[in-house]
């Protein structure tokens, strides 16, 4: 390239990231190529799709009694399981804090993931924060939540890994919102420059928070940002699981070569932000109505009876059985004694420090005064 | 006189605020249509247009640097951060610019700016929703530093700042937006920046303290009363920087000993200086150590955050402990 002649752009690559990629359409008809992707594959999908709405589910009625600190619904994005489920696992995933697919799909159980909700005695997090679920042995990062601080995260980690000559990659997701943070400019544009393995999941539910996607960016589409990085982007329809497995496959076969790729998840949040949310504040009734014709389980569902892949009655075992499942989980879970009441000096630094040795003895002394004195702290 | 909440007490502060001065605007996520998510903004948007009630895009970055961008030219911009929690992307921003500008520019430039934003714990927010990061503006020279302990003082103190030609961080403890209720004159009044105000009477033991703690350390007054024959003196600082100096020395030339309650972590938190500053000013004026009940030096937990706070078991301890003096 010469100083001063002209930059051009491969109008391949401004097609995928401008387009539309989908092959199952919002009633089930098949609307583009259908991969060769195999039955077994196609119920995996399915199941984890039932078992991160079930569980999504429980968690906001745990939350509504008390049980469950604020929990981020993700009823409408359970198709982000296709953009996990051709990892290997020895891959690293960077999940955002609405993915209980993704921690499905990793190997997560409702157990644990019940045990996190209600950071109880098994917690592996140690009761540190609230929605954020994870675990060294899944290979996957507990989020931080300051949203998008795990976007450089995962370039980072897979330059680690190319420096280390792994042909393991990472991915990670995060919402729209997080795409005006310094966090994700940082982030894409080191992948550019690094040519790092990684593979970037926007799930553009098209709201942060209150706040439209219309008001994040002017940008004509978040794929089309990502090329200006020049990391490789498609805009794929994200209510449709197996658009999503198709290009996860593309995607990650890329990464696995040392070239980052970037996937945006065109979907829909159903609920609200949090438990903590009014989401009729901001948004009408009638909106949510509309968009729940192209949530993706029930276009999968209609697929799959359609063609043969569930008899009549099939889908509602099916979610008979999580939900039966997750309720003896829930109920097991809760029974579980509370972490010590010392949880918190731990993990602080990896060593001893006498700050903290210090503090702790006044700690265990004020717990003595507090029985003493009959005083009801927590 | 109306009975208000901290949340309504800050949002007729903003309106009355706006509408006195045209140059204030109100920026930040979620403050319009959604009203902020603790409704500190609810309804301004209706009266003012989405040109003063700004939704912007999600980036503490973004939002700060653009009001120090308004604030050279003219505006008085009322930023919003959803929890202070989120406010470290815009550190470099605070830090940097809308502290040093002044300084910067040999006093041509200055920025009248306040960040307002939720604070502290007490809500089960866990390790992000939940911190008290006074201590990072209060050591950068160019700040101010608020924080109300209710709706009367949060009125006025907010007015001010929004007054005040440099940049206010004016922290907002979360789990009393709703639950202390007072009288609020509907009249336009302000409070003086760097004055405390005394909020119970004693005279054995001075307590400063701010924000939440302050209702803590006044409910456990009949405790240390019954059980220790302490009458404790209560300061609320309300500015943290700069710091009512004379309230405290005035207090200490009464009690002799000095009591610090904050929620944030203790070391070098608000405490620290305080104790620094009466030791190395009027050592004369202490009948034995000065005691610090804070955070603990760890992050802030979602699992037993009532355990973590400072609570009246450890204020007991260390009320007790400075009377042995």
């Amino acid at each position: 390239m010469s100083l001063l002649g002209r930059v051009d752009i491969d109008p391949e690559k401004l097609e995928r990231a401008t387009g539309l990629y989908r092959i199952i359409d919002e009633e089930g008809r098949v609307v583009g190529e259908f991969p060769d992707i195999g039955d077994e594959v196609l119920r995996d999908l399915l199941h984890y799709m039932i078992r991160a709405r079930v569980l999504d589910e429980w968690l906001l009625r745990l939350q509504r009694m008390g049980k469950v600190a604020i929990h981020a619904p993700n009823k409408g994005q359970e198709a982000i399981v296709g953009a996990v489920y051709p990892l290997r696992p020895e891959d690293w995933v960077f999940p955002s804090y609405r993915d209980l697919g993704v921690y499905l799909v990793r190997g997560m159980t409702e157990e644990e993931i019940l045990d996190r909700a209600l950071y109880n005695r098994d917690d592996p997090l140690r009761g540190s924060d609230f929605a954020i679920y994870g675990h060294r042995k899944y290979n996957m990062i507990p989020t931080p939540v300051p949203v998008g601080n795990q976007i450089p995260h995962a370039v980072g980690a897979a330059y680690a890994m190319k420096y280390r000559g792994l042909d393991t990659i990472t991915m990670v997701m995060f919402g729209d919102g997080a795409t005006s943070r310094g966090d994700f400019h940082a982030g894409l544009n080191f992948a550019g420059v690094f040519k790092t393995p990684t593979v970037f999941v926007c799930e553009n539910n098209q709201w942060a928070i209150s706040v439209p996607l219309k008001r994040q960016t002017r940008a004509p589409t978040i794929a089309f940002r990502a090329l200006s990085y020049g990391v490789d982007s498609i805009r794929v329809d994200g209510n449709d699981v197996v658009a999503m497995y198709k290009t996860a496959i593309d995607a990650i076969t890329q990464a696995r070569r040392g070239e980052p790729f970037f996937i945006e998840m065109v979907t829909y949040r159903l609920g609200s932000h949090t438990t903590a949310d009014d989401p009729s504040r901001y948004r009408s009734e009638e909106e949510v109505k509309r968009m729940e014709r192209y949530e993706p389980l029930r276009r999968l569902r209609k697929y799959m009876e359609e063609h043969g892949y569930l008899r009549e009655g099939e889908y509602d075992e099916i979610y008979k059985m999580y939900y039966d499942h997750v309720e003896k989980a829930a109920r097991e879970a809760l029974e579980k004694p509370p972490l010590p009441e010392d949880v918190f000096f731990e993990n602080v630094y990896g060593d001893k420090i006498w700050v903290l040795e210090l503090e702790k003895e006044e700690f265990y002394e004020s717990l003595g005064i507090m029985k003493e004195l009959g005083l009801e702290v927590e | 006189m109306p009975v208000m909440n901290m949340v309504q007490a800050l949002n007729t502060a903003l309106r009355e605020e706006m509408e006195r001065d045209d140059s204030v605007v109100v920026l930040g996520e979620d403050v319009g249509r959604r009203g902020g998510v603790f409704l500190v903004t609810e309804g301004l948007i209706d009266i003012f247009g989405e040109e003063r009630v700004i939704d912007t895009p999600l980036t503490e970055l973004g939002i700060v640097g653009f009001a120090i961008g308004m604030a050279l030219n003219g505006l008085r911009p009322v930023a919003e951060i959803q929890f202070i929690d989120f406010v470290y992307e815009a550190f470099d921003q605070i830090v940097s610019n809308a502290a040093k500008i002044r300084f910067r520019t040999g006093g041509m430039y200055n920025v009248p700016l306040v960040i307002r934003s939720p604070c502290c714990g007490g809500i089960k927010g866990g390790m992000h929703h939940s911190q008290s990061p006074e201590s990072y503006f209060i050591h950068t020279a160019g700040l101010y530093t608020v924080m109300p302990s209710g709706p009367y003082d949060a009125k006025g103190l907010l007015k001010s700042s929004i007054r005040l030609d440099d940049p206010v961080i004016f922290l907002e403890p979360k789990s009393i937006y709703r639950t202390v209720k007072e009288e609020v004159p509907e009249e336009d009044y302000t409070i003086e920046l760097g004055k405390a105000k005394k909020v119970l009477e004693g005279g054995d033991v001075t307590v400063v303290t701010w924000g939440a703690m302050v209702h803590m350390v006044k409910s456990a007054a009949g405790l240390l009363k019954d059980k220790l024959g302490a009458e404790i003196e209560v300061i609320d600082l309300r500015t943290l920087f700069p710091f009512d100096k004379d309230m405290i020395v005035e207090s200490l030339e009464k009690t002799g000993r000095l009591v610090v309650v904050h929620e944030a972590p203790k070391t070098l938190g608000l405490g620290a200086e305080i104790a620094a500053f009466i030791a190395e000013h009027h050592p004369e004026l202490l009948y034995g150590p000065i005691i610090r009940v804070t955070g603990y030096d760890t992050p802030f937990p979602l699992a037993h955050e009532k355990l973590y706070m400072p609570n009246i078991a450890r204020l007991y301890l260390a009320v007790k402990k400075v009377l042995e003096y």
